[in-house]
């Protein structure tokens, strides 16, 4: 997927084997690889590369394809895989889901503090974590400090890659008036699941956030002006 | 007309709500919530800051306004005073069982705090936001290691 990831383990009191350890870190590494070859659009043998050439697909992409439409539903639209040259990216939903699943791999082998980490966006277990949020206008620097326990943690940005995030409502590719989105929620596949379509929304979509259950978010605008949803100060940590 | 009804009963029945906490009803600061920015579109922070605060602003926190009959049921409002200011007003009741009331929850805007980014020093496990591609850190690394050789 082109992004660094990152995995962290806590000891509990039990010792665990320092080879297990590492053994139990490459399964989840594995796992990331599998998806990356699976579900990449930059790879023309991935299952998204077979479904733009119309191929026949696995029971799992189609199980994707379904997760992308209920969303695109629940958020009118400004969630949608379809890019406007009519490839199908479901990238947007792959990522959440995929760390999700990696995180699984770690709880089924009973790990009970641990992060895993994929470009920023994070399935957060146990804690507490301290956890920062990049300034948009300086990459060496953080602005928030949060402090996370048993969430997912995702962010929307422009100014990462570009402004490779475009309103399917409206069609236009820029999102000018606000450089960064983080939701939090209570894993990071639904995190995830709205960042990018509330980024759409502009400055609309912290206001978007704010009104789903279970989720908060923290939007910075392109002046420096970073607006919270309600209930999102109880991640607020000091120094 | 039921819209009106409505909105005349809730905005009457903050107008007695602010009389009443002026006069010292109660030991709550006096949340004195202009009335005609209550429902509606028309909620906006702006409104709300240049409301008449007592010298010196309200004392900091967060309260709970009781809870007032509007006609189609009950509104109950929690504050935040940040700075000495009005930074959030939440609805913790508003009347949801009736058509129209739904019609006026679904356009009412929430009120969200703000606040101008800080950069902050800390020891930190992870960080969002960054979803550099690893060609980038890659190429990064290298020029750098270029440098330092």
């Amino acid at each position: 997927m082109g992004m660094p990831i990152t995995v962290e383990i806590r000891n509990s009191k039990y010792e665990i084997r320092k080879v297990d350890l590492g053994k139990d870190i490459g399964k989840v590494f594995e796992y990331f690889r599998e998806v990356d070859e699976k579900y990449s659009p930059f790879k023309s043998t991935s299952e998204v590369g077979k479904l733009n050439r119309g191929e026949k697909v696995s029971d799992e992409m189609r199980d994707i394809l379904r997760l992308a439409h209920d969303l695109k539903v629940e958020t009118n639209g400004y969630f949608d895989i379809e890019r406007p040259d009519g490839r199908i990216d479901p990238s947007g939903i792959v990522k959440g889901w995929a760390i999700k699943n990696a995180a699984d791999i770690l709880r089924k082998l009973k790990y009970k503090k641990f992060f895993v980490d994929a470009g920023g966006d994070a399935e957060i277990v146990g804690g507490p974590w301290k956890w920062g949020i990049r300034n948009p206008f300086n990459k060496s620097q953080i602005v928030k400090v949060l402090s996370l326990n048993n969430c997912g943690i995702a962010t929307s940005g422009t100014y990462e890659r570009g402004q490779h995030i475009y309103n399917p409502i409206t069609k236009e590719t820029e999102i000018p008036d606000i450089v960064s989105l983080t939701v939090i929620g209570l894993n990071i596949y639904e995190a995830d699941k709205f960042s990018t379509p509330a980024f759409a929304m502009g400055k609309g979509g912290i206001k978007f956030i704010e009104k789903q259950k279970d989720l908060e978010g923290y939007m910075i605008d392109k002046d420096g002006v970073a607006t919270m949803t309600s209930g999102f100060k109880r991640y607020e940590t000091g120094r | 007309m039921k819209k009106f009804l409505l909105s005349a009963s809730v905005i009457g029945v903050f107008a007695l709500y602010s009389v009443h906490l002026n006069l010292g009803g109660n030991e709550n600061p006096s949340v004195a919530v202009k009335t005609s920015n209550v429902i509606g579109s028309a909620f906006t922070s702006s409104s709300l800051q240049s409301s008449s605060a007592p010298s010196g602003g309200y004392k900091n926190g967060t309260y709970i306004g009781s809870v007032a009959d509007a006609f189609y049921g009950n509104i109950q409002v929690q504050v935040t005073i940040s700075g000495g200011r009005i930074t959030n007003v939440q609805f913790l009741q508003f009347p949801s069982d009736r058509r129209t009331s739904q019609m006026i929850n679904a356009q009412a805007d929430p009120i969200l705090a703000q606040e101008a980014i800080q950069a902050q020093s800390a020891n930190v496990s992870g960080v969002t936001g960054a979803t550099a591609s690893s060609g980038a850190f890659v190429q990064s690394l290298s020029s750098a290691l270029q440098q330092a050789s």
